[in-house]
This record gives structure tokens, C-alpha cells and sequence, in this order.
């Protein structure tokens, strides 16, 4: 999961501004998954976010997948990321991992107070998830 | 006068890059409003109405000639028709505790109101009766006179011009027709007062309400208008000091209007900075703002026709202070943020009417909403921003 974090790190750090941090997050977006219409219910929807998002959650193999999608192009590009770090992992491996290391990607300059809410829900249900997949 | 002098009078566009496209959330201040209140803070700082010392006597004398300002400016015949309040939410709360809600069993809404003209009534558990809107968002007023037919002598409170869409209703004929059924009527002119000249005596409101910040004001202070002859039928709503004549253990006798309202010690600074922006609109003049305003919308509407799917709501060209929009197939709050991240400020969301964005089956638009320091150039600079958003979501 740190690893993956570093490497969106690095990736964020080769844009000079916001706009193209944005137009790779919208990128992200574009490139991830589209739920079918049934997953996109009240059960996987997150709680707390100005717009719809939806995390639909697999088990193989005792570790964990997230399929995300969002009806915001930019939700769904940071929905993606999230996505990304924590998917392919045991619920113990995710709820050992220290959300603080996500703190690198410096998500707090290119989302408003807002959104980091938003933000901030995404991650509860990924970790509440993991924990009711102990 | 120019533009760029009223904009010279804003510290806020000094040295900064911003294009401020929502001044239908809140205004920016001009320095004078800045100045008077600071004068307060540091030269005259007293409570009002209890001092014996000539401190509270010169603050009490300034909070009650801002007083007078807001009548003047809103043309009600006597100053103690103002009441101040924290704002319009609070003034409309007001008048639903302290006269709608042991005297109206009835309460007619248009179908553009603001939630804060929609949740009071809810709580005071009246039975609420919304006006029909026409497709271009205007409202029927034949179903209007239906509800008033069907529910004489209710409360009918709308609001003057929508937030969320800049139409403008037309209040002195409702007033006029809701009169004839024997409602009273509270106009909500927290949009509009800002864009146009509001006067109660012509629009015949029995109560009205505005909210400083949106007019170049402080925040936190706004007025409630109360047409003289419904004084004797309103009750006090909260007590506390300011507002009494006598205090025993058993009972409270009241102060009149607006004393009665004014429980607590007031925004004395916000008072005085209220009236400072009134006068400063009126420097300015209404012939002005309107004309200056006109353009800008003009401006804004010209181009928004040329911007592909775009969907606008209601009659867009003749829209009072702000435009609401969406584009096909892009959700607004990426439009918000990509706009924000290009320096330019505009709403985005449901603006607080959720029941209208959902008669429209929409979650909520983009906003750009005018002050009287927007320019030509502001509007163009968010249209390019526009611009470059729409094409960074569909490449």
C-alpha cells in the first residue's frame, strides 16, 4: 500500500499546477471501472459526500477489491486512487496500514475543506469494510 | 462614476487575481463600511440602550440612526418598523414564532423559495401550499389565485428575486391579490434588495426582510421590516435585556416593536456597518447598478447560447443578479472545482432549494451571481475557464 502511495506521489509531483493534477485525477476517472447500475445502490453508496459515490467490495482469496465509481468525473479519479492503494490487500494488512501515510499526496491542496470530508468518508467505509471482513 | 473606482473602494480586489463571481452568497465590503465599524471597536465601544455614560449614548445613537437608515432605504414610514436581526433566516423565523404561528393555520410559498423560507413553516407545523411554476420557472398565478381562493386569510411569504435563478416574481401583484383574501404577506428580498430598489410601502409588504452581507454589509446583522398595524398582533419571541419594561418573578412586560425583538446585546458593529452599505449603494444609485448589472447579464447570457450543451432555467436573459446553468453530461461540482482551481469563484450546488432542483430533476447547477464591482472582463475570464473545464472532462 506504501508503495503505491509513493508512486502516486511521484506522479503528482511531475504536474506544475492543480489544473494538471486535475486533468490526471479526471484521467483516472475516464480509465476506472463503471459499476453497472444495480451496484450503485443506497448499500454501497458513501455517506458524506456532496456527490454520489459508490464502492462495491470483492473478496478473493482472503484479500480484498474495490470497484469504485461516482457520478463527478474528479470524485471518481480520487475515488480510483484509493481504490488502487488499499485493493489487493487483507483486511488485517488494510487496517493495519496508517491512513496519516496518505498524507504525502498533500490530497489537502488540490480538494476544498468540502471534499476532503468527502474524502475522509471514502476511507471510513474502506476501513469499515475491512474490519467487517476480519 | 466608473467601475474600476467602485472597485478601488473594495480592499478585497487589491492586489488580488481572483474573479469573484458569487456575490448572491455574500458581497464584498467597501472600506467605508470597514472604517465605520472599526470606529466603533476603537473609539466609541459601549452597549446601547443602558449606558448613562456619553460612551453608550453616542452608540445608541449611531445604532439608532442605522435604524433609521434602513427605513429610509426601504421606505417604511417609521423607524421602529425595523427590527434588527442576524439576517434574513433569522428575521423569517421570527415572524413564524412571533405572529404566524398562533395566528395562521395556512401558508402559501412560491415554488423558488429559499430553504430558510420553507423549513420555519415546516417546523411551526403549518400546512404549507406551494405555488405552481411555469415551465420557464415564472410563477402561475392563476394557481396562485386558486390557493387563495381555497385557503383565504394565510400567510403567503415569497421570496422577491430567486436565489438560485435570478427570477424576479411579481410581488406587488401577489401582494396586491393575496390583500384581496385577506393573508398577510412577508416578502423575502435577501436577493433582490442588492439589484433593485425595494420599497415596502409600495409593494405593500406587511413584513420584509434583508440581509446585510448580501448588500455590501456586514455579516451576522440583517432587518425585518414590520408594517406598523400588525405591532399590537405580534408576540415576543425570545426574552432577554434590551426588551423588557418590567421584569418580576410572576411576569415580563414587553418593550414595543422593535425592542421586543431585540433581546441580548445587539451586533451594535454590524448595525452601524449595515447602514454605512446602504448609504454607500445609494452613492452609487440604483439607475447604476441596474444598468451596469443589465449588461453583465447581457454579457453572460450572449455567451452561455454559445456554449455547447449547456441547459439554462427559466427566462436566463432577463435574470436579476445571478445565472444558473448546467452542462449535458458534466456534474457541476466538477465544474466548480475546475473553475476554482483557475482562480474563478462561483457556486456550485443546490443553492439551498432542493425542492425547485428537484422539479427540475436536478441535483444543482453552477451559479455566477453579480456585484455591482463585476466587470465585463470578469465574465469573460470565466468563460474561458468554462471553457478549458469543459474540455479537460470531455477530451
Amino acid at each position: 500500500m506504501e508503495e503505491t502511495v509513493y508512486n502516486y506521489k511521484e506522479d503528482f509531483e511531475l504536474f506544475d499546477d492543480d489544473m494538471d493534477k486535475y486533468e490526471y485525477i479526471i484521467d483516472l476517472g475516464k480509465k476506472s471501472v463503471t459499476l453497472n447500475e444495480a451496484d450503485k445502490n443506497e448499500t454501497n453508496k458513501i455517506k458524506g459526500c456532496q456527490s454520489s459515490v459508490w464502492f462495491v467490495v470483492r473478496k478473493v482469496d482472503d484479500k480484498l477489491f474495490f470497484d469504485t465509481d461516482g457520478d463527478t468525473v474528479i470524485v471518481k479519479g480520487l475515488a480510483f486512487i484509493l481504490a488502487q492503494i488499499y485493493s489487493n490487500h487483507t483486511p488485517q494488512e488494510i487496517l493495519d496500514f496508517d491512513r496519516e501515510k496518505l498524507k504525502i499526496l498533500n490530497l489537502d491542496e488540490i480538494i476544498s475543506p468540502v471534499r476532503q470530508n468527502g474524502f475522509t468518508s471514502m476511507l471510513n467505509a474502506i476501513y469499515a469494510r475491512a474490519k467487517e471482513e476480519l | 462614476m466608473s467601475i474600476n473606482e467602485i472597485r478601488d473602494d473594495f480592499p478585497f480586489f487589491k492586489d488580488n487575481k481572483l474573479i469573484y463571481l458569487d456575490s448572491g452568497a455574500t458581497a464584498q465590503k467597501p472600506q467605508v463600511v470597514l472604517d465605520v465599524m472599526h470606529d466603533y471597536y476603537t473609539k466609541y465601544c459601549a452597549n446601547i440602550h443602558r449606558a448613562a455614560h456619553g460612551l453608550g449614548n453616542h452608540a445608541t445613537k449611531e445604532y439608532e440612526d442605522a435604524r433609521q437608515k434602513v427605513a429610509d432605504f426601504l421606505n417604511a414610514k417609521k423607524k421602529d418598523e425595523i427590527v434588527f436581526t442576524s439576517g434574513a433566516t433569522s428575521s423569517i423565523n421570527l415572524v413564524a414564532y412571533g405572529f404566524v404561528k398562533d395566528n395562521f393555520e395556512h401558508v402559501i410559498i412560491s415554488g423558488l423559495e429559499h430553504h430558510s423560507n420553507i423549513i420555519p413553516w415546516q417546523i411551526t407545523e403549518k400546512a404549507l401550499h406551494v405555488i405552481d411554476s411555469k415551465e420557464d420557472l415564472s410563477v402561475d398565478l392563476e394557481h396562485f389565485k386558486s390557493l387563495l381562493k381555497k385557503y383565504p386569510k394565510s400567510f403567503v411569504t415569497l421570496t422577491q428575486t430567486s436565489n438560485a435563478f435570478g427570477i424576479t416574481l411579481p410581488i406587488k401583484e401577489m401582494t396586491e391579490l393575496a390583500h384581496q383574501y385577506g393573508c398577510k404577506v412577508l416578502v423575502d428580498a435577501a436577493q433582490s434588495a442588492v439589484h433593485t430598489k425595494v420599497d415596502v410601502q409600495d409593494l405593500d409588504a406587511d413584513f420584509l426582510v434583508i440581509s446585510a452581507h448580501k448588500l455590501y454589509g456586514p455579516t451576522g446583522i440583517g432587518a425585518l421590516y414590520i408594517k406598523k398595524d400588525l405591532h399590537e398582533l405580534c408576540k415576543a419571541f425570545q426574552g432577554g435585556g434590551g426588551a423588557i419594561k418590567e421584569v418580576t418573578y410572576k411576569n415580563t412586560l414587553f418593550m414595543p416593536i422593535p425592542y421586543m425583538y431585540e433581546a441580548g446585546t445587539q451586533h451594535i458593529a454590524g448595525a452601524i456597518g449595515f447602514a454605512k452599505a446602504l448609504e454607500y449603494i445609494d452613492t452609487i444609485g440604483f439607475d447604476f447598478i441596474q444598468k451596469h448589472e443589465k449588461e453583465l447579464i447581457d454579457y453572460a447570457y450572449e455567451n452561455l447560447l454559445h456554449v455547447k450543451d449547456v441547459i439554462t432555467y427559466g427566462d436566463t436573459l432577463n435574470a436579476t443578479g445571478n445565472i444558473s446553468f448546467n452542462i449535458q453530461g458534466i456534474h457541476h461540482q466538477d465544474l466548480g472545482i475546475l473553475l476554482d482551481k483557475q482562480k474563478v469563484q462561483v457556486r456550485v450546488g443546490h443553492h439551498c432549494v432542493q425542492p425547485t432542483m428537484q422539479s427540475l430533476g436536478v441535483e444543482g447547477t453552477v451559479r455566477i451571481s453579480f456585484g455591482v464591482y463585476n466587470t465585463v472582463k470578469d465574465v469573460a475570464v470565466f468563460f474561458a475557464a468554462l471553457k478549458r473545464s469543459i474540455e479537460m472532462i470531455k477530451a
